[in-house]
């Protein structure tokens, strides 16, 4: 057993173990998306404006499109930019 | 009775008055034809993400109302899109969790409560995993007889030591 407690440390335990991804929305009960709150938006952005896939930012399907629509409407108000560099 | 939300941007060379002016017209024209205005929400000046026009800031307007029949909504978009003041504009209906989100912004819950569920939670996660893994830990110590799952336990065993170590610390 000593053996296999030394073995243990010598890995970093975290390499390796995936974060399960969820949808925040749905975990927080959020149910309107505003698109007047760039700050908010601004998280489901890369660094180019760009809408970020579902697979990273682990939104329900439902929830995504919202998101979607909320981040093309802040673009049309100009509140986020349609292209740009070095967003964040 | 729907609700209605329309967000324009005027244009910042014109003087506060004249800008009031132009967006209380708006205002005037919606009761005219019916709405009962909820809220006219004043964000002010603010610093565009990209130039319209030539310019590159402007007063952001949202007036929220309701109205029985939203065939009047095309005669305001109409005027404002000749509006040379108007810059931008974006007429949106609202779901019921539109009118209440507004609702609660108004309050002053919005603001607050989304930062912090969103700081809040970020805190709960951290403490929901240290939480599991205190509960891992504890099985992983009495039950010394599931050898099965002691490949896998006792490593997270050192990282939920670590990380309650560092919890502590910053309490």
């Amino acid at each position: 057993m000593a053996s296999r407690d030394d073995i243990k440390f010598l890995s970093n335990p975290k390499i390796g173990q995936k974060r399960k991804k969820y949808c925040r929305f749905r975990r927080y009960g959020i149910k309107h998306i505003d698109y007047k709150d760039p700050d908010f938006l601004l998280q489901f952005v890369n660094e180019q404006g760009k809408i970020l896939p579902r697979r990273i930012t682990g939104n329900s399907l439902k929830y995504q499109r919202k998101v979607a629509t909320a981040i093309k409407r802040a673009r049309h108000l100009a509140l986020l930019p349609y292209v740009t560099d070095l967003l964040k | 009775m729907k609700s209605y939300e329309i967000t324009f941007i005027v244009d910042p060379v014109l003087s506060g008055d004249e800008i009031k002016a132009t967006a209380q017209t708006y205002v005037d024209q919606l009761k005219e034809v019916g709405a009962t205005i909820v809220h006219v929400d004043e964000m002010g000046l603010r610093q565009l993400a990209y130039p319209i026009n030539k310019r590159s800031s402007g007063v952001y307007y949202t007036v929220e109302f309701t109205i029985e029949d939203g065939t009047p909504i095309d005669k305001l978009e109409l005027s404002l899109r000749r509006d040379e003041r108007i810059m931008r504009f974006l007429t949106v209906r609202l779901d019921k969790y539109g009118v209440k989100y507004n609702e609660d912004k108004r309050k002053g819950l919005i603001g607050k409560v989304k930062k912090k569920s969103k700081k809040g939670s970020q805190d709960k996660d951290r403490r929901d995993r240290n939480d599991r893994n205190d509960r891992g830990d504890r099985g992983g110590k009495s039950g010394g007889n599931n050898r099965n799952r002691s490949e896998s336990k006792p490593k997270p065993k050192t990282e939920s030591k670590a990380a309650t170590a560092t919890a502590e610390e910053e309490e």
